[in-house]
């Protein structure tokens, strides 16, 4: 696709330009206003009165002097403790993505390079797996973990996340190493390796985009996921989702919504950091592992 | 609210330092579950300070979902559940709470006697704070339109008249009229108000399709011409935003939200200068408050060895000691701990009390009708059927959820 | 590759899903056929803070012994599934036999749970799902031809729908669409009509939440187009571009056809997505306009008195409606297997 793209009416170009701008902005605009949001008072934040005080700060200017406050900040992480919530959604998505990636990778190549027609039934099981409701399998956890003791703990926490997301990773694995020519590990076979020999020494070497996109699901994943990790953790061990949850208050309780902004906002850095980091994987690896036979 | 919750807890722990001696048990495991709002924290940081105990607290929104896992296991992996009225039916349905009348004489002196909640003869829990739902107004307005606080629901619609006519607001009623649990909750204080019962007397049989129920929905219909029109999306914590920004003059809002209402950063001086509250509105010429009465208790799990149940007992009364009362801790709740004296945003609970408002009832099929009524009712609000209508369908949900649970055949 | 082989390959994952998701499935079918024992209730009086009050009470001895007999509960068969909360067989039938016509039958419809969300499932899902998969080849396709320096930002700016928590994402949006938010604001300037409200009516509701979820899954879309098109073969491409094909030829008649099993993909697993949407509505408050079939079991579990049975109930039927929804998608994946094997 690359050489094409040099040779492209001016036309064309200029409306793929239009076209990723607009799509930028409305991706990326809630969040911005949530960023320039998360330095106002919650009134301001939410400006039931006029909307443009969101912009102005009007309500934040009259508490604080001027129009931008670090107090959702300062509440979250010092008063709050944040960091610890933080801790815990990076142990879990460290853990979920790597547990994820290794056994799935392993299932996934060997469901591409088996042409049985149990391979069909499990891929379409494993999919009926998925149509299943989280909250129900999460509720249908609590009694057994509660009786042996597994309940609260991280590591509960990421073999469910990881069993859970299991059948997506199979599915995303599955049809990006269809891709892969079956050429590649025949030859190494033929060569004298075994089936892992050949996995290990052939096929990881050019999996990586495909296992890359699927990481990078399993984490979102994990960094999200609320339905188990709200109900499978002890206050101790909150990740971020529920502890931020727990900002926002009940019915009968006031919460302080500028805190979950700010929370939100700090912790959107850290995952700007890994995609910036893993652009150069995501961009440049992609395009040089692409295979070519 | 939360940098007081932390300032507490420290304060309490050092306290705690300072007194070690002051709570010292002698061996057993106390682990506690419960909702997680400051009172609660409060109670949850004051038991931990026992010595000699294993201590444990899990203290989250989602104490309801995991109460009854966590306490059917033998041994119970929560040794105490913080609950509600609503939702102390749920572990009583399970049978997973113990009796506490042993553990009150033995342990229980400082307890007042309407502390002890009791069921069928048998002290089940112990309550320690109390919650209505009552007015809230802006003084200021109802000066400027001439009119009296409302003591009636009717007086509270001639007075949104009023105000909007004159264009002081556009909606000066609010009101929690979300879908779901808080939409229900509303029409079990109107429909209370209205005189209704639930259900026949003495059966699990609904019983709010009647005239009660059909006033109740068009009080109901009637405010809501008043409210933004949003109304079903707005939730307690929607409601209370309008009231700050000044756009709602008259609302029916917690007890347990009024201490913070204007204390919050930013809310306009005219707001905080205005507000006032006042006890619960009758409704239709009824002499009951529309309106609901709600403590919060814990209980004792009934798979705990003896050792761990007095052990938990002991810490919990430390938890609820009348010495934890002190300025900071007495504006997180309607305390009915021995020795509180109420402060000015308590008026509202302790009015909704003395004008004889009904506690939410404890039934054991009480919720699967709050969950009806949460489900169905919003097509009515919608003007999308009429009441009868409505009423019926909560009906035939109701009856459907009781037979699957065996309240009904 | 060998059974033996392959079951080594496969059997973490296995064990993983075995244990989490299929030994539940089991439990859930089975708490689906069977509900709990008649609650032997006894008339007593409660006391408290505020008085006595008349009450019932579950005589728990009584009860107690029944549970003994049959731990499972009452066998009920089918009775839960026909029953008014799931399809509701009794009052479909009496709607048929009385309705004079066909609004009148809908109407009665529209008024049963189970139905009554399945009609906002299916709009919602037979709209996403097209929509999103349109928009994210189309993203993809844009984002390629982009300056290489450009793409990590661009990447990035465009999975943040994805990132941001949707916990406070759709608090947000929630907020920017009312009727005093800026996009509310926006959209009345754009109307031209000072009263309107996304929030207050049902069809508005649902565009709004028909446009979050395009916009919420969009990014995967994206991605997995994306990582796609890098494996596009440049020989077909190039060989096309020496026949004198069309740019649009050149997408058409090489690259979708490379990505037509990625569109398979996403397509299975939104279609999935969509049809248990839930988030947005708790997000959006919206219960009161769209209700799916997970939002009504999280509404039987997240009452006072947890409806376990009625739950396990609506999550069979999700799994049956899923299965059914993604037949066409499944026949199409059998034949291509049948064809490469």
């Amino acid at each position: 696709m690359t050489p094409a793209a040099r040779n492209k009416p001016l036309a064309l170009r200029i409306g793929a330009a239009v076209f990723v701008v607009v799509w930028l902005i409305t991706a990326a605009f809630p969040f911005l206003w949530t960023f320039w949001g998360s330095f106002k008072v919650e009134l301001d934040f939410f400006s039931i009165a006029d909307w443009t005080n969101a912009l102005t700060g009007e309500r934040t200017e009259e508490t604080y002097g001027r129009p931008f406050t670090g107090a959702g900040y300062f509440g979250a992480w010092v008063q709050e403790g944040f960091w610890r919530p933080v801790i815990n959604t990076t142990i879990v998505c460290f853990f979920v993505v790597c547990t994820s990636l290794t056994i799935g990778t392993l299932a996934g190549y060997a469901l591409s390079r088996s042409s049985y027609h149990y391979v069909f039934w499990l891929l379409i099981t494993a999919l009926i797996f998925r149509a299943m409701p989280p909250i129900t399998l999460v509720s249908g956890y609590l009694p057994p973990f509660f009786q042996w003791n597994l309940w609260g703990y991280l590591p509960t926490a990421i073999i469910v996340l990881v069993a859970i997301n299991q059948p997506f990773t199979l599915w995303m694995l599955h049809s990006f190493f269809t891709k892969i020519p079956r050429e590649l590990d025949e030859s190494a076979k033929v060569d004298g390796c075994t089936q892992f020999q050949a996995f290990r020494l052939v096929i990881i070497p050019v999996m990586w985009p495909g296992v890359i996109t699927t990481g990078l699901f399993s984490f979102l994943l994990a960094y999200n996921d609320f339905a188990v990790t709200s109900m499978l953790l002890s206050e101790a061990n909150r990740t971020m989702v529920p502890e931020i949850a727990a900002f926002l208050g009940t019915t009968y309780t006031e919460g302080n919504v500028m805190f979950a902004v700010a929370a939100v906002v700090s912790a959107t850095a850290p995952i700007f950091i890994l995609v910036m980091f893993f652009q150069r994987q995501i961009v440049s690896g992609l395009t040089a592992g692409a295979v070519k036979g | 609210m939360y940098l007081k919750t932390t300032a507490l807890a420290g304060a309490l722990v050092l306290a705690a330092a300072g007194a070690a001696s002051a709570c010292e048990i002698t061996g057993g495991r106390v682990s506690i579950i419960g909702n997680e709002f400051p009172a609660i924290q409060t109670v949850g940081a004051g038991a931990g300070e026992c010595g000699g105990i294993e201590f444990n607290s899990n203290l989250t929104a989602d104490h309801q979902k995991l109460n009854v896992a966590g306490m059917s296991g033998d041994p119970a992996e929560y040794t105490t559940a913080i609950i509600a009225n609503s939702s102390i039916v749920a572990l009583i349905n399970e049978d997973v709470i113990q009796p506490l009348d042993d553990l009150v004489a033995q342990y229980g002196q400082d307890l007042r006697p309407n502390q002890l909640i009791t069921i069928d003869g048998k002290v089940m829990a112990v309550a320690f704070m109390a919650n209505a739902q009552h007015l809230v107004y802006r003084k200021d307005v109802l000066e400027q339109i001439g009119a009296e606080v409302p003591t009636s629901y009717e007086d509270m619609l001639a007075a949104a008249k009023m105000i909007r006519d004159q264009g002081i607001m556009d909606n000066p009623i609010g009101g929690a009229y979300a879908a779901g649990w808080n939409l229900a909750q509303e029409f079990n204080n109107m429909f209370l108000g209205y005189g209704g019962n639930h259900f026949k007397a003495g059966t699990a049989e609904p019983n709010v399709n009647s005239e009660a129920g059909v006033n109740a929905l068009n009080m109901m219909k009637a405010l809501s011409e008043y409210m933004n029109p949003d109304f079903l999306t707005h939730d307690s914590n929607a409601t209370n935003a309008e009231y700050r920004a000044g756009n709602v003059a008259l609302m029916n809002m917690w007890g347990s939200r009024a201490a913070t209402l204007t204390t919050a950063e930013g809310v306009l001086q005219e707001v905080i200068d205005g507000h006032a509250i006042a006890g619960p509105m009758t409704v239709g010429g009824g002499a009951t408050p529309a309106s609901t009465l709600w403590w919060d208790g814990w209980t004792v799990a009934k798979n705990v060895s003896d050792a761990d149940a007095e052990a938990t007992f002991q810490a919990m009364m430390h938890g609820i000691r009348p010495a934890m009362l002190n300025d900071e801790t007495s504006t997180l709740a309607v305390w009915l701990i021995d020795g509180y004296e109420p402060t000015p945003a308590a008026i509202g609970v302790f009015e909704a009390a003395q004008a004889g408002t009904i506690p939410y009832p404890m039934l054991p099929y009480m919720g699967l009708m709050h969950t009806a009524l949460g489900n169905e009712l919003a097509d009515f609000m919608q003007g999308k059927e009429s009441a009868e209508q409505a009423l019926t369908d909560v009906e035939a949900a109701y009856v459907a959820a009781a037979k699957e649970k065996g309240f009904l055949n | 590759m060998k059974h033996r082989t392959f079951f080594w390959f496969f059997l973490p994952t296995a064990l993983a899903m075995l244990i989490f998701i299929a030994a539940p499935i089991v439990s859930v079918v089975l708490q689906s056929l069977f509900v709990p024992h008649e609650a032997v209730l006894i008339e007593t009086e409660n006391c408290g803070p505020f008085g006595c009050t008349p009450s019932t009470v579950i005589d728990q001895e009584a009860t107690d012994k029944l549970r003994q007999e049959q731990p499972l509960g009452r066998f009920a068969g089918l009775e839960v599934y026909r029953d008014r909360g799931h399809l509701a067989v009794t009052e479909v039938r009496t709607a048929w036999a009385e309705s004079e016509s066909w609004g009148d039958f809908f109407s009665v419809l529209g008024n049963l749970p189970f139905y009554r969300s399945m009609a906002f499932t299916l709009t919602y899902t037979f709209t996403v799902t097209p929509l999103l998969i349109m928009l994210g080849f189309a993203i993809a396709v844009a984002v390629n031809s982009l300056n290489k320096h450009l793409k990590g930002v661009v990447i990035f700016f465009s999975l943040l729908p994805m990132i941001v928590n949707p916990l406070v994402g759709s608090l947000v949006l929630f907020w920017m669409i009312d009727s005093r938010g800026v996009l509310g604001s926006l959209i009345q300037y754009l109307a031209d009509d000072p009263n309107l409200s996304l929030k207050a009516s049902t069809g508005l509701m649902w565009i709004s939440l028909i446009i979050y979820g395009v916009w919420h899954s969009a990014p995967f879309a994206f991605v997995v187009f994306y990582a796609g098109l890098q494996t596009v073969p440049m020989d077909t491409l190039e060989s096309a571009q020496v026949d004198g094909a069309t740019r649009w030829q050149q997408i058409r008649y090489v690259v979708i056809p490379h990505l037509m099993p990625l569109v398979t993909f996403v397509a299975l697993i939104q279609l999935m997505d969509n049809f248990r949407v839930f988030e947005p509505i708790i997000g959006f408050n919206a219960s009161a306009h769209a209700q799916s079939l997970s939002w009504i079991i999280f509404n039987d579990l997240g009452g006072e008195t947890r409806q376990l049975s009625a739950a396990a109930t609506t999550s069979v039927l999700t799994i049956i409606g899923v299965a059914i929804l993604l037949s066409p998608v499944l026949v199409r994946t059998w034949r291509d297997f049948k064809e490469k094997a």
